[in-house]
């Protein structure tokens, strides 16, 4: 868990398809290149199993950014799994503008098994535009605003409330 | 004459459709009196909230509260209800999910509060007066329920035993939720009294579904001569059915309307706006980024679209506030 | 079958490897460890040298005994790698392998960071979040799939014609697709192959020959693969044999017809021949061509523009072979594993145009001097000029399109070698002064610095320095009608001009212009240069992330004959699957859940593998799981969800999550944590 008094650091967790992505970011690893630590990846069979509920649900449990990394169009090991992801992604983006959650916080990416470099360039710049935009925070935010709540029952007490009417 | 279990009705934010519904019951309501005490029910018959107070703890068999929560006030009797009743149920929508009030996690309450004391066009308040929720007067204070920050569901801020579901929940689901509660034999605590798969399953359109829907345009209800017979995803108009609790019988679509979701979701599911979402988009024939974004703009407002009763109780639950 | 360990409540082995120094060195593993066995469920926390090799693996099997685990997590490499050992490792030790989570601290933790604090707290969450999710784990069944015995293999150069041999001499069917009228490849048109200058054709032909009678090998040449389905052990497919307007079963490769043919002179471009020499609308692409039959170009033959030639070669047939208006043949064909070796092409040295290729007309590339060299050639080994004269110089520039940000950045491998061996024949034939113009030398490989030392002592010149272009613009009298190299030469450090008659252009090993339809076909992978990419360069070189399907030769990187025929590993590897007769599959179906599901068909459009139909008398969609391949994106697009699937189900996942982010105490209802 962060601890308050460290300094924040951006939480990102990636979704990887495992035929694409997940082995670009193995080689990335055997090609020994560094990229920023702040990404945790989950690894799917392809990009078609994010299901938008898991995006949402990592922004909900605290995370800053959700980066999702399928096959190159035409290339999903599945044949279309990417397309049906990108077609979730593009109207998610929409609503997630609506529900105040900035565009650089969940990102989409094409990368072949081919391309580590990929992986940190896009990992890095993920980062920093995340960085940029500070902590999301939800749990953090919800618990503040639920404290409001916490109130009326230290606040209540029946004998009192009777003697009010 | 040993007593009969005692049942509560009450309302929070809610525009008290729910209370219409157990009206609805008809001749039915005489069944259900005749089996019950109604030991409180403001809107129909005279109870104070000081009579509750007086009741035992646990005294009352079951209360089925409706409406969201949005205010102290509603805080306060949700409380009380809770200690008063073996049983809570949520009822209808805006207790289970939050409801149409709940939309209003859109927004921040100041620009709430702003918009309807101020900008809105029918208001003159040159003053920029308020509401205060404390106010002395003659030197005694008046105070009002405090406007919280978001809209709760029912079971956000007490512990819920049941829901029953929809806007406004059947008479016939009502009354099985009665029968159930009077015969003793409980469902587990938690449970959702309506059927847990979606809506297609008793839609009478379901067999004109198509294999492969691949949408090529969206379009509302509004902008086209629907057809009746057929499945209105199939036209091109976005239905919530796939992604709903069923139960209702599909009451909208009989009366050539889409579902627009007031059942909420199916148990195995925690965001219903993300579920429909991902069937809808799925099966859009589009591949190119253009050619999908132009086809998504037939969905103008999706949050109004997929989360129209469950804003509050959704993954997100309230619109980010810029800045920290 | 597999024990469970007494009782669902976790009892959870937790593993982290050293690798060595390579996770260990920057992430602390006993920290990872003590951290671990803080946690709900863990019973027993270790760290380990080497959590892969057998006393790691002994670990654990002695701890599910002794402490009754009943879920394993091991953070070391990727899954990718060893996740089949220690499944396998708790499968023994009786528990069911798919209890067991594997974290991947070493690809995606220590070789890319180098902030120890960082990678520790990111390997801790990791951990974490495995911990979580092997709570919601299931014992699963594998899935095993029977495996057909024939094998397809796609291209029959050296790589697929040995591969062919190797499979069809183990008895088993091969169908070899050859997309060239002839089988041969690339080696078909060399004279002599370094490092032994032994003749090509000595060595390929009587291959050749085998393949073409060889009763276990199904030979279509001038065929392609149209289409490919179905899955490891059960692929089918459907190959094109186009039209070569001459019946292959009764030509007999006499010849006769193209004798007979109305053009009395060849008069079109020789493919085989790179355009050096001309052939007739009818003809055979080389003598010893496997199989020996004819083809028809209806491109230029006569009758197929204007249906008004005399016909001379059907009269000329005495086996009434022709048949003008044959048209392309479908086979279909079911096949348990494929063998690709499509090899490679060489550069295009147009793209490099200071070497003047296309232009000067004595500019050849490396392949067309193969032809020129070649006893069997367009001048029957004769190397001379376009215009017909003997060069008495002859430059070699090496590197062309290899080894340059501009064209290709790899080294091919196969050009110093063969260049070499083109200056050998080049000075055999003609006698002439020849200069290789090298950036280095490479020639790693038995035998081969052998070579190049004996090359040095022949008398060719070696000058160290990428050529700056190739001109014809003469500005001393000893340039006049020559070709002129200008260079630096880097070893003594001046600019030099050397006029030669003949420039040879040894051209680089690029993929085939068809490399991404043919990976997209096949479902496999490309590296970055667009070769066929192997699993892994040293566990799986031959293997693709595609089961059953393997890569030979030069489709997967340069590479000269010897290492092409060793890998011929390929038909080992098929031969060892159709051995086993079956395969196991990753049980990571998805399923309907039929009293939930509503029947709404939003997933059936959806699979790509149409494993999805709809059941008419209950109304409700069902998954036949022999097809499904486990994509899971029905499963993301279910609206109720009524869609799991094993191993990724949507419990497991956000367990994953909440796991990575914190541990949202799962209530144990017993917490019996003894740690190790
Ligand atoms: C100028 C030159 C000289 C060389 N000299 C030597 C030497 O002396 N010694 C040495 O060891 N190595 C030499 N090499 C390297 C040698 O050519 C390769 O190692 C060898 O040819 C690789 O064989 P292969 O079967 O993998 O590929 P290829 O020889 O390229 O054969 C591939 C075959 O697949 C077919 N094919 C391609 N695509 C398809 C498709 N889609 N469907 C069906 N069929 C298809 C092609 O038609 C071809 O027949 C030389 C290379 C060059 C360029
Ligand atoms: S998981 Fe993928 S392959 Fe399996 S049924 Fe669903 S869509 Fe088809
Ligand atoms: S397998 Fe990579 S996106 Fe489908």
């Amino acid at each position: 868990m962060l601890s308050s008094d460290k300094k924040w650091e951006p939480r990102i967790i990636a979704f990887f398809c495992n035929w694409c992505t997940y082995t670009a970011a193995d080689l990335a690893g055997v090609s020994r290149l560094k990229y920023a630590p702040n990404v945790r990846v989950i690894r799917v069979m392809c990009s078609g199993r994010v299901d938008p509920q898991f995006i949402l649900h990592v922004f909900a449990s605290g995370a800053d950014g959700v980066l999702i990394g399928g096959c190159h169009p035409g290339d999903c090991h599945y044949s279309e799994g990417n397309y049906k992801m990108l077609r979730r992604f593009m109207l998610l983006k929409r609503m997630l503008k609506k529900m105040g959650i900035e565009e650089d916080r969940c990102r989409l990416e094409w990368i072949s098994a081919a391309e580590g470099e990929k992986v940190k360039s896009v990992i890095n710049d993920m980062v920093e535009k995340v960085r940029k935009l500070g902590p999301l925070g939800i749990p953090k935010r919800i618990s503040k605003i639920d404290k409001e709540i916490k109130i009326i029952e230290k606040e209540i007490n029946p004998e009192e409330a009777v003697e009010h009417a | 004459m040993p007593d009969k279990p005692k049942i509560g009705f009450y309302w929070c934010a809610s525009c008290g459709g729910c209370e219409e519904s157990v009206v609805d019951l008809a001749e039915d309501i005489l069944m259900v009196t005749g089996a019950v005490d109604i030991v409180f029910w403001p809107v129909a018959m005279d109870f104070k909230k000081s009579d509750v107070e007086k009741m035992d703890d646990g005294s009352i068999l079951a209360t089925m509260v409706n409406g969201a929560i949005r205010t102290s006030e509603q805080e306060e009797m949700a409380r009380l209800i809770r200690r008063k009743s073996k049983i809570v149920i949520a009822y209808g929508s805006c207790a289970h999910l939050g409801g149409i009030p709940s939309l209003a996690n859109e927004f921040e309450k100041a620009e709430i509060l702003k918009y309807i004391y101020s900008d809105a066009p029918s208001v003159i308040n040159k003053e920029e007066t308020y509401p205060l929720t404390e106010f002395k007067h003659n030197g005694r204070y008046v105070t009002l329920p405090v406007f919280r920050n978001i809209v709760r569901t029912l079971d956000q801020v007490i512990d819920v035993d049941y829901y029953l579901p929809g806007c406004p929940p059947t008479p016939k689901l009502l009354k099985q939720a009665v029968l159930t509660l009077l015969s003793g034999e409980l469902p587990p605590k938690g449970a959702v009294l309506a059927p847990d798969y979606a809506l297609c399953e008793e839609c009478p359109r379901k067999k004109t579904k198509p294999d492969n829907v691949s949408f090529t345009q969206f379009v509302k209800p509004h902008m086209m001569l629907i057809d009746k017979e057929k499945c209105l995803l199939a036209q091109g108009v976005i239905c919530m059915g796939p992604a709903t609790r069923a139960g209702c019988e599909a009451l909208c679509i009989n009366g050539n309307m889409p579902c627009s979701g007031c059942f909420g979701p199916t148990s195995r599911v925690k965001d219903q706006g993300a579920k429909i979402l991902s069937s809808i988009c799925s099966n859009i024939e589009a591949k190119s980024e253009d050619e999908i974004d132009t086809l998504l703009n037939g969905i103008p407002d999706p949050v109004g679209t997929f989360y129209r009763y469950g804003l509050a109780a959704s993954l997100l639950r309230k619109k980010i506030q810029e800045g920290k | 079958m597999y024990s469970t360990n007494g009782n669902n409540i976790p009892r959870i082995g937790f593993y982290i490897c050293h690798c060595g120094h390579n996770i260990a060195s920057i992430v602390d593993v006993v920290e990872v460890q003590k951290y671990a066995a803080t946690l709900p469920g863990v019973t027993v926390s270790r760290d380990y040298k080497y959590m892969c090799s057998d006393p790691g693996q002994e670990l654990i099997q002695q701890d599910i005994k002794e402490h009754n685990l009943n879920r394993i997590v091991v953070a070391s490499c990727s899954p990718l790698l060893h996740e089949h050992t220690f499944r396998l490792a708790a499968e023994k030790a009786g528990l069911n392998p798919y209890y067991f989570h594997m974290v991947n601290v070493r690809e995606n933790v220590s070789w890319v960071h180098d902030n120890k604090e960082q990678a520790t707290e990111k390997a801790k969450d990791l951990a974490r979040a495995a911990i979580k999710r092997v709570f919601f784990h299931k014992p699963l069944e594998k899935k095993t799939v029977q495996i057909k015995p024939d094998v397809l293999i796609v291209g029959g150069g050296i790589a697929g014609i040995h591969s062919a041999l190797t499979i069809a001499n183990a008895g088993k069917h091969v169908y070899l697709v050859e997309r060239e009228p002839t089988i041969g490849g690339h080696m078909a048109m060399f004279d002599k192959t370094f490092p032994t200058l032994d003749c090509a054709a000595c060595i390929l032909t009587p291959k050749m020959s085998a393949v073409k009678s060889h009763p276990n090998i199904t030979l279509w040449t001038y065929s392609e693969v149209e289409k490919i389905d179905g899955f490891v052990g059960n692929y089918k497919a459907t190959i094109k044999r186009k039209p070569r307007y001459v019946n292959e079963e009764l030509c007999v490769g006499c010849l006769d017809c193209i004798e007979a043919c109305i053009y009395k002179e060849a008069k079109y471009p020789d493919e085989f021949n790179l355009g050096l020499s001309k052939r007739k609308p009818i003809y055979i692409p080389f003598p010893q061509a496997t199989p020996q039959v004819v083809l028809f170009d209806p491109e230029t033959c006569i009758d197929f523009k204007s249906h008004r030639c005399k016909k001379t070669c059907i009269e000329a047939c005495e086996r009434n072979a022709i048949d003008l208006k044959q048209t392309a043949k479908f086979e279909e064909i079911e096949v348990g594993t494929v063998i690709i070796s499509t090899g490679f092409k060489t550069y295009d040295p147009k793209l490099s145009p200071q070497y003047g290729y296309g232009k000067l007309p004595n500019v050849y590339t490396s392949l067309e001097i193969e032809r020129l060299v070649n006893a069997s050639g367009p001048t029957a080994g004769e190397v001379v000029t376009r215009d017909g004269k003997k060069p008495e110089s002859v430059g070699i520039i090496h590197c062309v399109g290899s080894r340059d940000e501009k064209s290709n950045k790899w080294c091919s491998r196969v050009c110093c070698m063969y260049s070499l061996k083109l200056a050998h024949l080049i000075k055999e034939h003609t006698g002439a002064e020849v200069y290789n113009f090298y950036i280095d030398m490479r020639t790693p490989g038995k035998g081969y610095e052998e070579f190049y030392d004996k090359f040095m002592n022949e008398g060719v010149h070696f000058i160290r320095g990428r050529v700056a272009e190739v001109t014809d613009w003469a500005l001393v009298p000893e340039e006049e009608n020559k070709l002129t190299i200008r260079v630096e030469d880097t070893l003594i450090g001046v600019v030099r001009r050397i006029p030669v008659d003949m420039v040879v252009l040894s051209v680089g090993l690029e993929p085939r212009e068809d490399a991404s339809e043919i990976r997209r076909m096949f479902n496999i992978s490309c590296s970055s240069e667009g070769f066929f990419l192997e699993r892994h360069p040293k566990l799986a070189p031959v293997n693709t992330f595609t089961d059953g399907i393997f890569i030979a030769g030069a489709c997967q990187g340069p590479k000269d004959i010897p290492d092409t025929v060793a890998q011929a590993g390929a038909a080992a590897e098929a031969l060892s699957l159709i051995s086993a007769g079956k395969i196991e599959l990753e049980p990571n179906t998805a399923q309907v859940i039929e009293k939930y599901c509503s029947g709404c068909k939003s997933c059936i459009p959806l699979c790509p593998y149409t494993a999805i139909s709809f059941k008419e008398d209950i109304k409700k969609a069902y998954i036949n799981e022999a097809l499904c391949k486990g994509c899971g994106t029905c499963v993301a697009a279910c609206p109720s969800g009524s869609i799991t699937q094993n191993m990724f189900e949507d419990e497991q996942i956000f367990s994953e999550i909440e796991g990575l982010l914190k541990f949202a105490g799962i209530e144990l209802e017993e917490k019996e944590v003894e740690h190790a």
